[in-house]
């Protein structure tokens, strides 16, 4: 089955803890080694660990890199610190989501030389490499695709930085949320980023294949648990973050979405710029907002939600929260029944099942 | 990994079992399709007094990942149905085959399970 598949650089690590493994955006990657419930409470409640290797990566280094870049963003790229991150998303002139990404801003030379990375989805990578060099040329922001060569492992949950420190010099707690540096782990050269897709605190570590499996096996050790995609999923969704292809796509906009706050109107010419506007000022037909289920029936992507016997939205997401000990799920509905209260129903094989729109995100992790 | 598919129990291709006593069938769900499945977090089955046609589908079983369907295996009149496990759905891969029980049949006619394999036969069907 996985023959088109392409695994990564930790695959034997995978095999060797009986994963059930599974086909995700061209890659053969694992879904869950014990179980999702328990890889899911491990994250909430100590750490756990899981193999992004999928994930598109891009180097980048040119002459103002962030001004090139900036018309392919609507978020400000000119305030942000060497070190620092910014979530934002590729968007066609309609303002639909080309992809979600992470830019992490490194730095720049006297003389204007800026490097930095971009971190995209897997499924997409292909696409975002396409539409991003139509825009700007691969030698001006001296493009380097290693999404195939490095290892990218994230480390996630309250206990995630105590752990990974035992085997870095960096002070990992002086790096904040949504900033990055590079070092070393196990004596190797490594890049770590307080980023995360599980709602909880934690690094994402980027390092070259061999490190790569050292540092799995040494986590391991230490007694990290091992989670595949399938807690991945549970636990972005209780964090009530998008996951590109299901909750966002080519035909939704960021304020459809919820992620009107990575819009900035006011810093010049962007790709989808006039559709946003355009958006802003009539407002938008539909939103993304939390469901949650009156029952245990798992309302799933594609399920439509109903008032009334009519349609009124669709499900993008939905899962069981092992958190809250409910279904949950994302799904667009019109503007007007998007206010937390509102009584919805979802169709799940062609019976309606009474749902409540609540605010997002389902979770929150408790502050120190 | 292996489990335990007990001698006495009938299986069907879509991994319900059933236990035949008299004329009534208790059916279930194998250890392999409850393992296969993940975390169980929900299982809907018909009401008392539900008339059942053997293909049809009965019910279904909702775990974190998917939802399956459960099918009839036999024509029959539901008799009663395992509350317990309904309330408390992540219990059923402790026991399938006790405790984990889903529902009892009256058969309306002696049951045709041409269709259905012995233990040894599930058990390569699923190599466990």
């Amino acid at each position: 089955m996985a023959d088109s598949l392409k695994p990564t650089p930790l695959l034997e690590q995978h095999q060797q803890l009986n994963a059930r493994m599974m086909g995700f955006g061209g890659w053969n990657m694992p879904v869950q080694y014990e179980g999702i419930t328990t890889e899911h409470q491990s994250v909430r409640q100590t750490v756990g660990m899981f193999d992004i290797s999928h994930m598109g990566k891009f180097l980048l280094q040119g002459n103002n890199l962030r001004q090139q870049l900036q018309p392919l963003v609507p978020s400000d790229l000119s305030q942000l610190e060497p070190g620092q991150a910014k979530y934002s998303v590729f968007l066609n002139e309609q303002a639909g989501i080309i992809d979600d990404l992470i830019f992490y801003f490194e730095g720049g030379t006297e003389s204007g030389v800026e490097t930095g990375k971009l971190i995209v989805n897997a499924s997409t990578t292909a696409k975002d490499k396409a539409w991003l060099l139509k825009h700007v040329s691969a030698e001006a922001i001296g493009f380097e695709d290693v999404s195939d060569s490095h290892v990218l492992i994230a480390v996630q949950g309250p206990d995630a930085i105590a752990t990974l420190q035992r085997f870095t010099p960096i002070a990992l707690t002086t790096i904040r949320n949504y900033r990055h540096q590079s070092g070393t782990i196990l004596e190797q050269p490594a890049w770590f980023a307080r980023t995360g897709y599980t709602g909880e605190d934690g690094f994402e570590v980027m390092v070259d294949p061999e490190t790569g499996k050292k540092l799995w096996q040494t986590l391991l050790d230490a007694g990290v648990t091992p989670c595949g995609l399938g807690a991945r999923d549970t636990l972005r969704l209780e964090a009530a973050m998008a996951l590109y292809g299901q909750d966002i796509n080519d035909t939704t906009t960021p304020y459809e979405a919820g992620l009107g706050w990575l819009v900035n109107l006011d810093q010049g010419e962007f790709i989808g710029m006039d559709a946003l506007k355009d958006q802003q000022q009539s407002g938008s037909q539909r939103k993304l907002v939390g469901l949650q289920m009156q029952g245990r029936h798992i309302a799933r992507h594609d399920y439509p939600v109903v008032v009334n016997d009519q349609e009124v939205g669709i499900v993008t997401s939905g899962s069981f929260s092992p958190t809250l000990g409910k279904s949950i799920a994302l799904a667009y509905v019109s503007t007007a029944l998007a206010k937390s209260g509102t009584e919805l129903m979802v169709l799940i094989r062609n019976k309606p099942q009474p749902a409540i729109v609540v605010k997002k995100p389902f979770y929150r992790r408790p502050k120190l | 990994m292996s489990f335990d598919y007990p001698d006495d129990l009938k299986y069907m291709d879509s991994h319900e079992y059933i236990r035949l006593e008299g004329d009534v069938a208790t059916v279930g769900i194998t250890a392999f399709a409850i393992d296969q499945l993940g975390d169980i977090v929900f299982i809907e089955l018909p009401e008392v007094g539900d008339d059942l046609s053997q293909g049809e589908t009965m019910g279904n079983i909702e775990s974190v990942k998917a939802v399956e369907d459960i099918y009839a295996p036999v024509n029959g009149t539901v008799l009663e149905c395992n509350a317990e496990i309904a309330d408390a759905p992540e219990q059923l891969a402790e026991d399938p085959y006790g405790n984990g029980w889903l529902l009892k049949i009256k058969l309306n006619e002696p049951a045709t399970l041409e269709q259905s394999m012995t233990a040894a036969e599930y058990q390569a069907k699923v190599g466990g």
